[in-house]
């Protein structure tokens, strides 16, 4: 989905080169304003410690160096809460769409008896959550705790997905589902050669709905992750990035000494991009994506 | 005869009555299939959604994980006794409330203006590269966000070190309780709004373009324009995340607030979300805890509810 394929009506509308310098002057900066804190530590991760400590806003790096990056992924705590994130994003995410795919698919069918229940069954859990204390007891009492099952397993379904995934099947052309059972396919068959293949970017704006949380996924590791050998990566980047906490990288701040061109700045701002480059890679897809998900779920309602 | 026609009349209706559920039932049969499809999803929705309402009961209990919720004493409403009767909690009530509303109130206009903006703007690319470069903060969590603004905003960070070489003092943004409230609102405001205006540029998108060719002839200019067609064309989707956000003023960026705020704001910055969780999780009073979030589940409840209802009433899309 393009936002601007259809925008032909400016081109036809008054021109006036003093308020377009006037527009063109906010969007700039507006759009400096979100991305400017992103460039600016971008910058001091790869500048020398000791000049980013004396600079204001930084747009380029003062006194190149990789050093920062070196000394963070030396430890080995930075790569494991990678694996950890990257385990909880790769099985979360299959789990997800299985789970998602097969109760929308049920959902989507108009002559199922009992449909209305069935939705408000799954519209409920979007409502009303039980909330943080009763989430933990759970998980404490099924032995979860201090377990990557426990960041993958409780966000399974999401009511919400679940529900835009449905008002995606509902468009589809009911006919095809109708010839494939008088055939004599079963729902299963029907679901995974007809719907499925039908319905590629769907799952895929969907699937990366779910992928994006579960690599965001924080707060499930503060509350249930204490070891922190399993924390997930944004767990530990709190630690590390807000709270200044070297130690957690598996070095302390002795490493430090004899370092003349990283210090706890530039680490910090190193680890933060460690999070933000692997989104950036991803990003075209993304948006492309996300932009086709919320028009869609906008439609819907 | 009187006497006889009553059970016959009623037997006729139980039979119908039943005739209509083996329908049902022969119906829901045939379909056997599907509910199967539905099950793995509806056994994850009870074990992880809907056993943990039977925790809500530790609110009215003295819990503790060792007598578990069969074995903890009743306490009755005394935790919402305990809650009502304190200052502190109206303090963080009101932090929620109004956290919420000033970026209800500051942050919605500002991706409407940045919409309507780009829609004036001829120049494709400049469109597009600042579209993208807007919306590219909203996929980053709010750890990532956050960390950056505090590395840029902390006590001898850029910001401080920019306002030192101009002679001027360092206001300490994140830890004034006076000015750590902006903090939140224009964060949140910078990391969003680019990803919020797609809404509103895709409800541009659809507007017919013979309506401004038809508003041209008539004379009307371009501020005109953008006043009589295109802000009335988006003003549905306006008041729809509007009450939608209404409906969900009790969340005020649980994650924002704990990744950004520190002991010395906790005054202006304790939200709801993050009192259950110091006051559950960290110091062990689950009960307390647990009653804080029955009352914020209620009282969304209650405000989703009406949303959704004020939007059925104004004949637009609901959530479900």
């Amino acid at each position: 989905m393009r936002l601007f394929q259809r925008s032909t009506h400016p081109a036809l509308r008054g021109h006036n080169s003093f308020a377009d310098a006037i527009i063109y002057l906010i969007l700039v900066l507006l759009t400096i304003a979100s991305v400017v804190p992103i460039v600016h530590v971008l910058s001091v991760s790869f500048s020398n410690g000791n000049e980013a400590a004396q600079m204001g806003l930084m747009l380029w790096p003062k006194g190149f160096t990789i050093d920062s990056y070196l000394f963070v992924f030396k430890g080995p705590a930075l790569l494991h809460a990678y694996g950890v994130t990257i385990f909880i994003t790769v099985v979360g995410t299959t789990l997800n769409l299985l789970l998602t795919i097969t109760a929308a698919y049920v959902l989507s069918r108009s002559d199922l008896p009992g449909r209305g229940v069935l939705t408000l069954f799954v519209v409920i859990t979007m409502i009303f959550s039980a909330g943080i204390i009763p989430g933990y007891m759970l998980i404490r009492n099924l032995g979860l705790l201090d377990s990557v099952w426990a960041m993958i397993l409780p966000g399974a379904v999401s009511a919400f997905n679940l529900i835009l995934m449905r008002n995606f099947f509902e468009e589809l052309p009911v006919a095809i589902i109708e010839s494939a059972r008088i055939d004599g396919a079963s729902e299963f068959r029907i679901l995974t050669q007809i719907v499925i293949p039908l319905s590629g970017p769907a799952i895929a704006t969907i699937g990366l709905f779910y992928a994006v949380a579960h690599w965001n996924e924080f707060f499930r590791g503060i509350f249930y992750i204490t070891d922190s050998t399993k924390w997930p990566l944004q767990v530990l980047l709190r630690s590390v990035v807000v709270m200044a906490d070297l130690n957690e990288l598996g070095m302390s701040n002795r490493d430090l000494y004899g370092q003349l061109t990283v210090n706890q700045l530039t680490i910090r701002a190193a680890t933060v991009m460690a999070a933000v480059v692997p989104i950036a890679a991803l990003y075209p897809f993304l948006q492309r994506y996300f932009v086709k998900g919320i028009v869609l779920g906008a439609e819907k309602g | 005869m009187k006497v006889d026609a009553i059970p016959a009349i009623q037997s006729r209706q139980t039979r119908r009555a039943y005739g209509a559920i083996s329908i049902w039932l022969r119906r829901a049969w045939k379909q056997r299939q599907l509910y199967l499809l539905f099950l793995p999803a509806a056994i994850f929705l009870i074990v992880f959604a809907y056993i943990p309402y039977t925790g809500l009961v530790m609110a009215f209990q003295d819990f503790s994980p060792r007598r578990g919720i069969f074995g903890s004493p009743w306490v009755g409403l005394e935790h919402f006794q305990y809650l009502f009767g304190r200052a502190g909690f109206f303090q963080i009530l009101l932090n929620t409330v109004l956290i919420s509303l000033y970026k209800l109130v500051f942050g919605m206009p500002i991706p409407i203006i940045f919409a309507l903006l780009l829609n004036e703007i001829r120049w494709i690319a400049f469109r597009r590269v600042s579209q993208t470069l807007a919306s590219f903060p909203h996929f980053l969590s709010w750890v990532v966000y956050g960390g950056l603004m505090v590395i840029f905003l902390a006590p001898g960070g850029a910001f401080a070190n920019t306002l030192s070489a101009l002679n001027l003092q360092d206001p300490r943004l994140l830890s004034t309780p006076a000015t750590f409230r902006s903090v939140l609102v224009v964060t949140e405001i910078l990391k969003e709004f680019g990803w919020s205006a797609i809404i509103y540029l895709a409800a541009i998108t659809a507007i017919d373009p013979t309506l401004y060719e038809a508003a041209m002839v008539d004379g009307a200019n371009r501020w005109q324009q953008m006043r009589h067609i295109t802000l009335p064309a988006i003003r549905g989707v306006i008041v729809i995340l509007f009450i939608l956000h209404l409906g969900r003023i009790l969340d005020a960026g649980f994650e924002q607030v704990f990744v950004m705020y520190n002991p010395s704001v906790y005054s202006v910055a304790e939200i709801i979300d993050t009192y259950v969780y110091r006051i559950g999780l960290v110091s062990g009073r689950f009960s307390l805890g647990t009653a804080v979030g029955v009352f914020k589940g209620v009282i969304g409840v209650i405000l989703i509810l009406s949303s959704n209802q004020v939007l059925k009433h104004l004949r637009m899309p609901t959530i479900w």
